[in-house]
C-alpha cells in the first residue's frame, strides 16, 4: 500500500502537466495565423488535416467522461454503463452522411457555429438565439464533467490543499490547473487543444496499453475479473411484466447520446475546422478506434470490482467524496508502480483539459457571433469579435464550476446526460435542416420550447440525480432517456405545426443556402 | 468539384445501416456464448465496433470508386 502523498506519482504528473501547458502556449506560433479573427483564434483557420483533425475530434468526444464518468457507473451500475459502446459505434455512420454537408455548407458562407448556418436557413435571428443559448447552457454541465475528472485525480494524488472564500472551499491544485487551462485558451485558441491532445492520446493510449496487460494479469485473467462482479450487474436486470425495462433504458441512453454528439458546440467547432469534407468523411472511418479503448477503459469499472478497491482503508475518504467517481484513481493506486500512477492521471487531467478548452472556445465562438455580434454591436470589427470570445471563453468555464457546486452529483455521467436532453433539442433545426427547409421556422422555435421544457421537466422531476424517465404508454412502463422522448415531443410539434404555417404562408422566409452548397 | 453527383445515395449506402444493429438489445443482452471468460454482452458489442469500421470504410472506397457519394 502507499503513503498518502506519493511524490514520484507527484512529480511525473506535474511535470507533464507543465509540459503541456508550455506547448499550450507555443500553440499561438503553430500554422501561424492572425488570432484576431474569430475563424483563426475559433476554427485554427480551418486548416486541420485528416491527422490533426482525428486527434482533435478524439480530445474532444473522449474525455473525462470515458476515464471516470462511465467506469465509474460499470463499477456501481454494471451492465448499463456499457451504452456508450453502441453510443458510440452509431455515431460514425451519422458523421459519415449528415456533417460533411454542415462542413460544406459553412465552408460556402463562412459560418463558424451552427447558430450561424440556421440563422442564414432559416433566416430567424431568434431560431438562431435559441441554438445558442442551448449550445452554452447544455455545454457548462459538460465542462463540469471535465472539472469533476480532473478534481479526482488530484485527490488521488492525495493533493489536500483548499482554502475557504465566503463559505465554499476552494481546492488549490484545481484552481491552478483551472487558471492554466484559461490562460493558454486564451491566448492559442483551438490551436492549443489541437496541439495538446496529440500528447494526450500517446498518454492515454499508453495508460490503456498498460491497463489491459498489466490489470487482468494481476487479477487473475479477464475470466476472473468478470467472475468476482455480482452476476446480477453482468447483464441488464430482467425487465418486471407491463415494463420495458432496463433494455428501454440502455437502448435509448445510446441513442440520444448518440444524436446528441454532433449538436454539442464543439463537435460542430472540430467538424468545422477541418480542411475539407473528405477529412470528416475519414475521420468517421478512423474514430472508432477509440470507441474500441472507451470499452476497454470502461471495463476499468469492473476491474476495479475485482481489485476490491472498495475496502481498502486508504481509499475510504476518497469514496467517501467522490462516490463511484473515485474507481478508476484507485484503481490505477492500487495495481500500477508510482510513476505509472503519475502517468494515468496526467493522462486523465490532460484528457479532461483538452474537451474544456475546446468547449469553452465553442461557446465563446457561439456567443460572440450569435449573441454579441447579432444583437448588442452588430458593426463590432474582426478584433473586437475576437477579444469578446476570448473573454466568454474564461466566463463558460467558470459557469462549469458552478455547476459542480450547484449540482452535487453521486454520478458524474447526469451532468453530460442533463448537457444531452437540452442540446439534442437543436437537432431538428441543424440536423434535418441540412436536408430541408421544409420545417417552418417557428414551429421548430415552439417545438424546440416543448422539448426544453419536457426535458427540463423530466430532469427535474428526477431532482437532476437521474436522466431516465419512465413514460407510461398504454399501460406499458417505459423507461427512456429524457433526450429521446423530449426530442419525440419536439419533432411532433416541429412537423405538426410546420404543415399548419407553411399551408398559411409558403416559404415566405429567406434561405440564403443553396442546395448545391451542401455537397 | 462541379459535375461529380454527390449528394444521392447508392444502394451500396445500406451497409451504413449495419452498425445501427448495436440498438437492437435483446439480441445481446446474455451471456453465452462466453469468449475466454467474457460475457457475449460484453465482447459482441466490442466486436461490432470492427464491423463498424468495415461497413464504413466499404462505402468510403465505393464512394470513391463511382467519384460521387453522400
Amino acid at each position: 500500500m502507499k503513503s498518502p502523498l506519493d511524490v514520484v506519482a507527484i512529480a511525473v504528473f506535474v511535470a507533464l502537466f507543465a509540459f503541456v501547458t508550455i506547448l499550450g502556449f507555443v500553440a499561438a506560433h503553430w500554422r501561424r495565423g492572425d488570432l484576431n479573427q474569430l475563424h483563426e483564434w475559433g476554427l485554427g483557420g480551418r486548416r486541420f488535416g485528416t491527422i490533426i483533425s482525428w486527434f482533435l475530434l478524439g480530445g474532444d468526444l473522449y474525455t473525462a467522461y470515458t476515464f471516470v464518468a462511465l467506469p465509474a457507473l460499470l463499477f456501481g451500475a454494471g451492465a448499463m454503463g456499457f451504452f456508450a459502446v453502441p453510443y458510440t459505434v452509431i455515431i460514425w455512420p451519422a458523421l459519415f452522411v449528415v456533417f460533411p454537408r454542415l462542413w460544406s455548407v459553412s465552408h460556402r458562407h463562412g459560418y463558424v457555429t451552427a447558430a450561424d448556418f440556421v440563422r442564414g436557413r432559416f433566416g430567424s435571428r431568434t431560431l438562431s438565439l435559441t441554438v445558442a443559448i442551448t449550445g452554452i447552457v447544455a455545454t457548462m454541465p459538460y465542462i463540469a464533467l471535465q472539472l469533476v475528472g480532473i478534481e479526482v485525480v488530484i485527490a488521488g494524488l492525495g493533493l489536500h490543499l483548499s482554502f475557504s472564500v465566503a463559505g465554499f472551499t476552494i481546492e488549490l491544485p484545481l484552481l491552478i490547473a483551472f487558471v492554466i487551462l484559461a490562460a493558454y485558451t486564451y491566448t492559442s485558441g483551438l490551436r492549443a487543444p489541437a496541439m495538446i491532445a496529440v500528447v494526450k492520446d500517446i498518454l492515454i493510449y499508453g495508460t490503456v496499453l498498460a491497463v489491459i496487460i498489466l490489470i487482468p494479469a494481476k487479477l487473475g485473467g479477464y475470466g476472473h475479473i468478470f467472475a468476482s462482479v455480482d452476476p446480477a450487474k453482468l447483464l441488464l436486470p430482467l425487465s418486471p411484466p407491463g415494463n420495458l425495462g432496463a433494455q428501454s433504458a440502455y437502448v435509448t441512453l445510446a441513442l440520444g447520446s448518440a444524436l446528441a454528439l454532433f449538436l454539442y458546440p464543439h463537435s460542430v467547432t472540430g467538424i468545422l475546422s477541418s480542411s475539407s469534407r473528405e477529412v470528416i468523411k475519414r475521420n468517421a472511418i478512423a474514430m472508432p478506434v477509440y470507441a474500441f479503448a472507451l470499452g476497454l477503459i470502461s471495463l476499468m469499472g469492473f476491474m476495479a470490482i475485482a481489485a476490491g478497491v472498495k475496502s481498502v482503508p486508504a481509499y475510504a475518504d476518497g469514496f467517501k467524496a467522490f462516490g463511484p467517481n473515485f474507481a478508476v484513481p484507485a484503481l490505477l493506486l492500487h495495481t500500477f508502480p508510482s510513476w505509472l500512477v503519475g502517468v494515468a492521471f496526467a493522462a486523465i487531467a490532460i484528457g479532461a483539459l483538452v474537451p474544456a478548452a475546446i468547449m469553452s472556445i465553442a461557446s465563446a465562438n457561439l456567443f460572440t457571433r450569435n449573441i454579441y455580434k447579432e444583437y448588442f454591436n452588430p458593426g463590432c470589427t474582426d478584433a473586437q469579435e475576437s477579444r469578446m470570445a476570448k473573454i466568454v471563453s474564461l466566463i463558460v468555464k467558470a459557469g462549469g464550476l458552478i455547476f459542480i457546486f450547484g449540482f452535487p452529483q453521486n454520478y458524474a455521467i447526469v451532468l453530460q446526460l442533463l448537457g444531452g436532453i437540452w442540446i439534442s433539442q437543436t437537432l431538428p433545426a441543424v440536423m434535418l435542416g441540412l436536408y430541408t427547409r421544409w420545417l417552418h421556422p417557428r414551429a421548430l422555435l415552439l417545438g424546440w420550447l416543448s422539448g426544453i421544457a419536457a426535458g427540463t421537466w423530466m430532469a427535474w422531476t428526477l431532482s437532476f440525480k437521474s436522466a431516465t424517465y419512465v413514460l407510461h404508454i398504454f399501460g406499458t412502463a417505459v423507461p427512456c432517456y429524457a433526450a429521446v422522448s423530449a426530442l419525440a415531443l419536439n419533432l411532433a410539434v416541429s412537423v405538426v405545426l410546420s404543415l399548419m404555417f407553411n399551408a398559411a404562408s409558403r416559404g415566405t422566409w429567406a434561405d440564403e443556402t443553396l442546395a448545391e452548397d451542401y455537397v | 468539384m462541379t459535375g461529380r453527383p454527390r449528394g444521392r445515395a447508392r444502394p451500396y449506402h445500406i451497409l451504413l445501416l449495419v452498425p445501427l444493429l448495436a440498438l437492437w438489445v435483446p439480441f445481446y443482452d446474455r451471456a453465452e456464448p462466453s469468449l475466454a471468460g467474457i460475457p457475449f454482452f460484453y465482447w459482441f458489442q466490442m466486436a461490432w465496433i470492427a464491423v463498424t469500421v468495415l461497413a464504413i470504410l466499404i462505402v468510403y472506397c465505393l464512394e470513391r470508386r463511382s467519384g460521387g457519394g453522400l
